[in-house]
């Protein structure tokens, strides 16, 4: 009884809200969004502006250019773009089917006591800071591919020229596999929150048609969750494209483009946390700055063409999650 | 809320006024001892030192936008830039750059390599270790036929700039190629970040040639060469041969004390030594601060070799301090008065 008339008296306060609540709310939300616009687009400006020097120089040729000689002050960016993608696409095609893989593991195929832990470490995986990943890298994994993974890739496949060359045990594999395991349990955790929300009834009737696991995983289960999937290996690929420091430390470091793998490279990144700290020449500055102009642009085209590539995919396989 | 703004008040009150606190900023080689010496002289005087490491180009650009006391870098200015930005440079400590090598068979001090084969294998000319050029040099040395891997700083250094210097001077094939830098476009090898990521990769890869500050070479007990210097002796990397080569460097005749301690003579003199230089303001707006500061290094000449040597640095030689507090006394004014008298 007593709550009941409280609530009552609560009512009339209720039923007339402030007038400029939610214009207010309104605008404070679409504020933050443009702030975020607008700090993007003074990100670009700025790499603009302080890329001035160097754009003069070189123009459209710092693209292609593999030349980078401070002494000198002719630069050009081909070694680090190379780099950069190369080592992503590594990352990449090792990262994203394991990913999958586990996912599909931990979803539909294992007992909750072993799903839960393995699970909660992927999560913990995901914590490592990524200096960590680059000491391990340098210190552990670059030993054990100088002495194990490139003289047995070196036998078996050293006719091709990617993997022939002294085993150093850096270079740009030894990178992209550091950045394929500091990306997995990224794409792994997302994609498996993915493959969770696919509805049990739609599973169900693939199984109540007479489906196998397989089939039902390949034909159900990723399908309606492949817009998700998509989002989870961008969420990788935009990690892996602008990694730094574990990539420093296992990449060898030149400004040079080698046939091989096992070569030492660099990326952009790399170039940058690299350089930048001892660099007072203005052209070399201004060089650095337009590195990063360019790993912006790549990031931008890489966003456009998976929304695209998501779209077509949307229009194929159906809405899903 | 009152007696907590009093006794936050209280503690404010007790504190030292951070005003009195020197600043400097700049190189991070020396960072380590400017911090250790900074720690002692404030528990004896009370006066402290914040320094950031932040790197050479750096200092050079705070201390001419005056944010700081003092600018500390690795390689000196020219006359001419000091004129330009008003400034006073002088040398602070000594240290060598050393090249290391990994050689399975090979011990400490063992190989001999001159300037002109060192700079042939850091241009990829000497490819292999048995090549005739490094076995002429070392007739008892039973040396692999292991291809040399040529290991170099990835971010731009002092280190890098003492190292190439040297090459440079030496080798009319270095400077026509390559040239002297921070950072340089380096014809072979691969890079590690840091002198850590040298020492790192100098020991995992078999064959490997690289070059370090003496500190890291030291503590990560890497294989040192024996090196020819200019009067055609083969030195060992020590304090002494450090030592010998600032001492044998004429400074009184190098204008702004702008002198690059490499390929200097001297019968025991190390070619590849460096000194690391602070720089100040030439006119200063507080004379007491200034004051403040040439009392701080001059009680580091006095009383920080002891400090300086258990770091694995170099203390400057005696007649070099003498000749760094005549500069003080002839280059820092303030109102017209000099600062140090």
């Amino acid at each position: 009884m007593t709550t009941n008339r409280h609530a009552t008296a609560a009512e009339p306060e209720r039923r007339h809200p402030r007038p400029w609540g939610d214009p207010l709310f309104r605008g404070l939300a679409a504020a933050a969004a443009g702030l975020f616009l607008l700090l993007t687009a003074a990100v670009f400006v700025e790499l603009v502006r302080g890329s001035e020097l160097s754009l003069a120089k070189f123009g459209f040729s710092f693209l292609w250019r593999e030349a980078w000689n401070p002494v000198t002050g002719d630069f050009g960016a081909l070694s680090s773009i190379a780099g950069t993608l190369i080592s992503t696409l590594i990352a990449m095609a090792l990262a994203v089917p394991l990913s999958l893989v586990i996912a599909l593991f931990l979803v539909e195929l294992a007992p909750p006591a072993v799903a839960k832990p393995v699970g909660a470490a992927i999560e913990l995986l995901a914590a490592v800071p990524s200096i960590i990943y680059g000491m391990w890298g340098l210190f552990v994994f670059a030993p054990f591919m100088a002495d194990h993974v490139q003289p047995f890739l070196s036998a078996r496949l050293g006719f091709l020229p990617l993997f022939q060359g002294p085993p150093m045990g850096i270079g740009m594999l030894t990178a992209g596999i550091i950045l394929a395991l500091m990306i997995l349990p990224f794409i792994t955790s997302v994609m498996r929150d993915v493959l969770k929300m696919v509805p049990p009834v739609v599973k169900e009737a693939g199984y109540g048609m007479g489906s196998t696991v397989w089939e039902v995983a390949r034909q159900v289960t990723v399908r309606y969750g492949a817009r998700g999937m998509a989002g989870a290996c961008l969420l990788g690929l935009g990690r892996a494209v602008g990694e730094t420091m574990a990539v420093t430390f296992v990449i060898g470091n030149n400004h040079r483009l080698g046939a091989s793998l096992f070569d030492a490279g660099n990326t952009i990144a790399s170039a940058l946390a690299n350089e930048f700290a001892e660099a007072a020449d203005p052209l070399y500055l201004s060089a650095l700055v337009e590195l990063g102009l360019v790993l912006f642009l790549i990031t931008f085209a890489i966003q456009g063409l998976t929304h695209v590539w998501i779209r077509r995919l949307e229009r194929s396989a159906g809405r899903g999650l | 809320m009152k007696k907590l703004l009093a006794a936050a008040l209280l503690i404010l009150a007790t504190l030292p006024a951070a005003a009195a606190d020197l600043t400097g900023a700049g190189a991070t080689f020396p960072y380590p001892l400017y911090a250790q010496w900074a720690d002692s002289y404030k528990k004896l005087t009370g006066v402290g030192l914040n320094y950031q490491s932040i790197g050479s180009g750096g200092g050079i650009a705070q201390i001419k936008a005056q944010t700081v006391d003092f600018g500390a870098s690795d390689a000196p200015l020219t006359k001419a830039e000091l004129d330009a930005a008003g400034l006073v440079q002088f040398p602070m400590i000594v240290g060598g750059v050393v090249p290391v090598v990994n050689l399975e068979g090979i011990a400490p001090g063992a190989l001999k390599l001159t300037a002109a084969v060192l700079a042939d294998i850091y241009l990829g000319g000497v490819k292999k270790w048995n090549d005739p050029a490094v076995a002429a040099l070392n007739p008892g040395l039973a040396l692999p036929a292991r291809d040399i891997t040529v290991v170099h700083r990835a971010d731009g250094s002092g280190t890098t700039w003492i190292f190439t210097n040297y090459l440079d001077k030496v080798s009319p094939a270095w400077h026509g190629k390559v040239g002297c830098g921070k950072e340089v476009a380096w014809p072979a090898g691969v890079g590690g970040k840091g002198n850590e990521g040298v020492a790192a990769y100098v020991q995992r890869i078999k064959g490997a040639v690289g070059y370090v500050e003496y500190a890291y070479a030291l503590q990560n007990k890497l294989t040192h060469i024996l090196l020819e210097n200019r009067a055609g002796k083969f030195v060992a990397p020590t304090q002494a041969s450090f030592q010998a080569a600032a001492a044998g460097a004429d400074w009184s005749a190098a204008p702004g004390l702008y002198l690059v301690l490499t390929d200097q003579p001297g019968d025991a003199s190390w070619p590849i030594t460096g000194a690391s230089f602070v720089l100040i303001h030439r006119e200063q707006r507080d004379a007491a601060r200034a004051k403040s500061l040439l009392d701080f290094f001059a009680w580091c000449f006095a009383e920080g070799d002891a400090a300086a040597s258990a770091l694995d640095y170099v203390p400057l030689p005696d007649d070099v301090v003498a000749l760094v507090k005549g500069v003080w006394k002839t280059g820092v004014k303030s109102g017209g008065a000099a600062v140090w008298k």
